[in-house]
C-alpha cells in the first residue's frame, strides 16, 4: 500500500514538475510555438514600461523582495512565469489604488504565506532563521577560546628543576 | 575516546540535518489559508448562460474545490481518479477552470464574451472525453480567483467544511491513496461535526 502511494506520489511529482516546467518556460518561446502552429504572427506585446515610470519603478522595488512561487529561485521582478505576470498585474493595481508597500506584501503573504518574502518578518517562528547563524558564531567563538586556553595550558613550559638544569649544563659542556 | 566521539556525533548530526533537508519537497508550501474562510467569488459556470456560482451556495455541506484546465498536463493524470471518486457520491466536487485561455493563445485578446464561449467549448469537449467529476465548474478566466486561493500550480485541491472554512489543500495530482488515507477520513470527520 505504502509502495503504491509512493509510486503515485512520484508520478504526481513528475507530472507536476513537467507542468511547472511548462509554466516556467519563457513566454516568448511558447508564444512563438503557438504562433507557428496557428500560422499567425502574434508575438506577445511588450508591456508599456514608459506608461507610468514611477509606478513601474515601485513595482520593481516591491517585486524584487518577493519570490515567484513557480520558479522559486527567481524574484517576482525577474520571473517569466505566467503566475508572476499575473501577480505583477495584481501588484500594479494595488499600487494604483494607493496601497502602501507593507499592505501589498501583506496581500501576498495572506495568500501564499511567508514563503513569498525574500526577507521574512522577524517573529518567533523565524528566530532560528534570523539569529541562528549568530548563535552558531558565538558558540564557535566560545569553543575556539576554550580550545586555545586549554592548548596554552598544555604548552606552558614546565619549570626546570635545579637538578635538571645542572644535568643540562653538564651535557652542554660535553 | 572523546576525541573520536565528539566529531562523530557532530558529523552524524550534520548528516541527519542535511538528509532531512534533501527529503523535503520545496514545492510543498504551507498554505496560510488553512483554517481561514474560503475567499468569496462569483463566477460564470461552465454550463453556460448567465448562471453564476459562489462558495456560499455550498454553505452547510462539506465540498471539494479542484483547480483544473484542459492545458494542464498533470490534470490528465489526476482526472480518472477524480471521476472514479465522484461516482461514489461521497462529496460534491466543484471545478475551478483556471485560465483556460492562456496569454500565448491567439484568442487571448478577444473580447471577454468570446473568450468565455471558447473556454466553455474547450472545457466541455475535454470533460466529455475524460469524464466529468464536477457538480459544476466555474470559469476563472483571468486567474484572479486563483490568486485569492493561493493557486501556484494546477491541479490543486481544497477541502472546505460546512461553515465555508478551508480545511485542507493539496498541490499536484490527487492519487487514490491520498484520497483514501487523507481526504476521505477528513471529510467524514467534517461531516460529523
Amino acid at each position: 500500500m505504502k509502495r503504491v502511494w509512493m509510486k503515485g506520489a512520484l508520478n504526481g511529482v513528475y507530472a507536476l514538475s513537467v507542468s511547472m516546467a511548462i509554466l516556467c518556460a519563457p513566454q516568448t518561446a511558447l508564444a512563438q510555438a503557438t504562433a507557428a502552429s496557428s500560422g499567425l504572427a502574434t508575438g506577445r506585446e511588450a508591456p508599456l514600461m514608459a506608461e507610468d515610470p514611477k509606478l513601474e519603478a515601485r513595482l520593481v522595488d516591491i517585486s524584487q523582495e518577493l519570490r515567484c512561487l513557480v520558479c522559486q529561485n527567481e524574484s517576482l521582478a525577474s520571473s517569466h512565469a505566467e503566475l508572476a505576470d499575473d501577480l505583477r498585474r495584481e501588484v500594479r493595481e494595488l499600487i494604483r489604488s494607493g496601497k502602501s508597500d507593507q499592505e501589498i506584501k501583506d496581500f501576498l503573504v495572506a495568500r501564499y504565506g511567508d514563503f513569498v518574502l525574500y526577507r521574512p518578518e522577524v517573529k518567533p517562528l523565524t528566530w532560528v532563521l534570523w539569529f541562528g547563524p549568530f548563535v552558531l558564531l558565538v558558540i564557535a567563538a566560545v569553543g575556539l577560546g576554550m580550545y586555545l586556553r586549554q592548548r596554552r595550558a598544555l604548552a606552558a613550559p614546565a619549570a626546570l628543576s635545579d637538578e635538571a638544569r645542572e644535568r643540562a649544563k653538564q651535557l652542554l659542556k660535553g | 575516546m572523546k576525541k573520536v566521539l565528539i566529531p562523530l556525533v557532530l558529523f552524524i548530526g550534520l548528516v541527519v540535518f542535511l538528509a532531512v533537508g534533501l527529503k523535503r519537497d520545496p514545492r510543498e508550501i504551507p498554505s496560510p489559508l488553512i483554517g481561514k474562510p474560503a475567499p468569496h467569488f462569483t463566477l460564470f459556470t461552465l454550463e453556460g448562460g448567465d448562471a453564476k456560482f459562489s462558495p456560499s451556495d455550498m454553505q452547510g455541506q462539506v465540498w471539494m474545490l479542484n483547480v483544473w484546465a484542459t492545458w494542464c498536463v498533470a490534470c490528465r493524470e489526476e482526472h480518472p481518479v477524480l471521476v472514479a471518486f465522484a461516482e461514489k457520491n461521497q462529496v460534491p466536487i466543484v471545478g475551478l477552470s483556471y485560465k483556460e485561455i492562456q496569454p500565448q493563445d491567439p484568442a487571448y485578446k478577444a473580447p471577454f464574451d468570446e473568450k468565455l464561449k471558447l473556454a466553455r467549448e474547450r472545457s466541455e469537449v475535454w470533460l466529455k472525453r475524460h469524464g466529468n467529476p464536477y457538480v459544476t465548474s466555474v470559469m476563472d478566466m483571468d486567474g484572479r480567483v486563483g490568486i485569492n486561493y493561493g493557486v501556484y500550480g494546477v491541479p490543486e485541491t481544497y477541502v472546505i467544511d460546512k461553515a465555508g472554512v478551508i480545511r485542507y489543500k493539496f498541490v499536484g495530482a490527487v492519487s487514490p491513496a491520498l484520497l483514501a488515507e487523507k481526504i476521505l477520513p477528513l471529510i467524514s470527520e467534517l461531516n460529523k461535526s
